[in-house]
């Protein structure tokens, strides 16, 4: 099914430092391989990190040890062959939505035709027909998180990186937009990183698991997670339960040493 | 519609209409002298007059061109002097100190100044306009560039934006509702830096006029050109509180 490492993470270490109070070492010795096409989901507990090794991926930070290789360069900034979809949506809010799904496609300097007719396909695919026009802040968490799925999707990057797109939806929406996003996956074929802290949407949506440690963030264990999801009673089937099982006894003992570490 | 405008609009400025009542009825019964406070009504005769012998139009434009250079100039400069700050620690470190020492000095203090290098004429009264207007506005942009959210930064950058053009695509808009109050407080600040240079040094514009009447003992006419002044600049915050409720529709 998937293709060969596109992505290779290599003894990556990375240390937080706030501006008041003291160095944290958020990542230690990571490595990682992502290959074309594949659907991989970071899961951790809060605070291990695993935002900062998908912003590392995506050259927001700058690695400091080790190496990131994507299709076998180092990462030297961000790109638009990397997407980036936030659990704050990140959209421009004084752009309509219209422009914000056309603003990637301005930056790749498309003739002005093509960019609309892509934009309304995009606008179209993710169910927004009719909010062209709209600010951001007219619309709902949901339609958020579509537009800037759209506006992602719409300059056609070859990797989607996905900070805990859903984090900020209720349970509802965020169901829905699981499935949506599926199904844009099978029609695409993306490679995706998918960060999220919840084991049944990591093992609905990833074909493999990389479940994480406590701060300092390493790879604990990668489970495969593929079995056929077409089924809309998914999330009943024995082999469904089972797996979470799995990987919620693998999060488990990493959320409560999460939880022990906090500050108080 | 106009209908239920029109006794809104009288209840609303109802206190004016009685303070003018209030005016008239002081000067009129003799309840101050009316060297101090001429009638309103005769106030109103000698604003006529002003406007028809054109002298009123002639300084009010030239004011006008004045305090509208110096808050062009103020706000170009002190918008991207601001951005720029926010976005360079060098930049900062070096303007920081500097902003913070002029930012609380009375800028009419440089009147003397501002007419020792550029002269009577316009040149001095757009410098010292723009010196004190330029500030607040660098301020306000400083702020709202500082708040940029890092996740429009980084959805800019890695949708293939290069750093300057994502400095104006998400850096300036991000700063923008902040920059404009800035420059709501910068306008205030013209007026009244603009007549205060023109009652002090000046041979035309609204302060100059106000000098000339007074000094001459023309008070209704004195009065008149204050009144246009306040009114001036009221109408000035009104039009600009509606322009920038449009550039600012996105917001909630």
């Amino acid at each position: 099914m998937s293709g060969p490492a596109q992505i290779v993470v290599d003894g990556v270490c990375h240390h937080y430092r706030p501006a008041v109070g003291r160095t944290v070492l958020a990542l230690e010795n990571v490595s990682l391989k992502v290959r074309e096409r594949e659907f991989l989901a970071l899961l951790g507990p809060s605070g291990c990190g695993k935002s900062t090794l998908l912003y590392l991926i995506g050259g927001f930070l700058p690695t400091e040890t080790g190496s990131i290789l994507v299709d076998g360069k180092p990462v030297a900034g961000p790109g638009p062959d990397r997407g980036i979809v936030f659990q704050n949506f990140a959209l421009f809010p004084w752009k309509s939505v219209r422009k914000n799904v056309l603003y990637g496609l301005e930056r790749q300097g498309l003739p002005r035709e093509e960019r609309e007719k892509r934009a309304q396909a995009f606008i179209d695919m993710v169910g927004l027909t009719g909010f062209e026009e709209s600010y951001p802040s007219q619309l709902s968490g949901g339609m958020k998180q579509r537009t800037a799925i759209a506006r992602t999707l719409a300059f056609d990057p070859r990797m989607l990186l996905m900070d805990e797109p859903f984090g900020a939806l209720d349970a509802q929406t965020r169901s829905l937009m699981q499935s949506e996003l599926l199904a844009i996956w099978e029609k695409t074929r993306k490679t995706v990183i998918f960060v999220t802290h919840d084991v049944h949407e990591a093992v609905y949506l990833a074909e493999r698991v990389a479940v994480m440690s406590a701060r300092p963030g390493r790879i604990k264990t990668i489970v495969d997670t593929r079995f056929d999801k077409d089924d809309p009673e998914v999330h009943r089937t024995k082999v469904f339960i089972d797996k979470v099982d799995e990987v919620w006894n693998l999060v488990r003992e990493e959320a409560i040493k999460a939880l022990e570490k906090r500050p108080s | 519609m106009t209908n239920a405008l029109v006794p809104k609009a009288l209840i609303r400025y109802a206190p004016l209409l009685i303070l003018a009542a209030a005016w008239e009825a002081a000067s009129r019964l003799h309840l101050v002298s009316s060297l101090a406070l001429p009638p309103l009504s005769d106030v109103a005769q000698a604003w006529v007059e002003l406007v028809q012998s054109g002298e009123l139009v002639t300084n009010g434009l030239s004011s006008l061109y004045r305090a509208g250079a110096g808050l062009a100039l103020a706000i170009v400069v002190g918008g991207a002097l601001g951005i720029f700050m926010a976005s360079s620690r060098g930049v900062n470190a070096m303007l920081g100190p500097l902003v913070e020492l002029f930012y609380p000095m009375p800028k009419s203090a440089l009147i003397p100044v501002t007419v020792l290098w550029l002269g009577f004429g316009d040149g001095s009264k757009i410098l010292l306009i723009f010196l004190g207007c330029m500030l607040p506005v660098t301020i306000g942009a400083y702020n709202g560039a500082r708040g940029s959210d890092r996740h429009l930064v980084w959805s800019a950058r890695s949708m293939g934006a290069d750093r300057l053009r994502m400095m104006w695509d998400v850096v300036v808009p991000s700063a923008l509702p902040e920059l404009l109050n800035g420059v709501r407080t910068a306008l205030a600040l013209s007026f009244i830096l603009l007549v205060s240079s023109e009652l002090i040094v000046a041979r035309q514009g609204f302060g100059y006029l106000i000098g000339y009447l007074g000094s001459n003992g023309s008070y209704e006419a004195m009065f008149a050109v204050v009144l246009t002044v306040a009114f001036t600049g009221f109408l000035a915050d009104r039009v600009y509180q509606s322009v920038v409720a449009r550039v600012l529709r996105w917001q909630e």
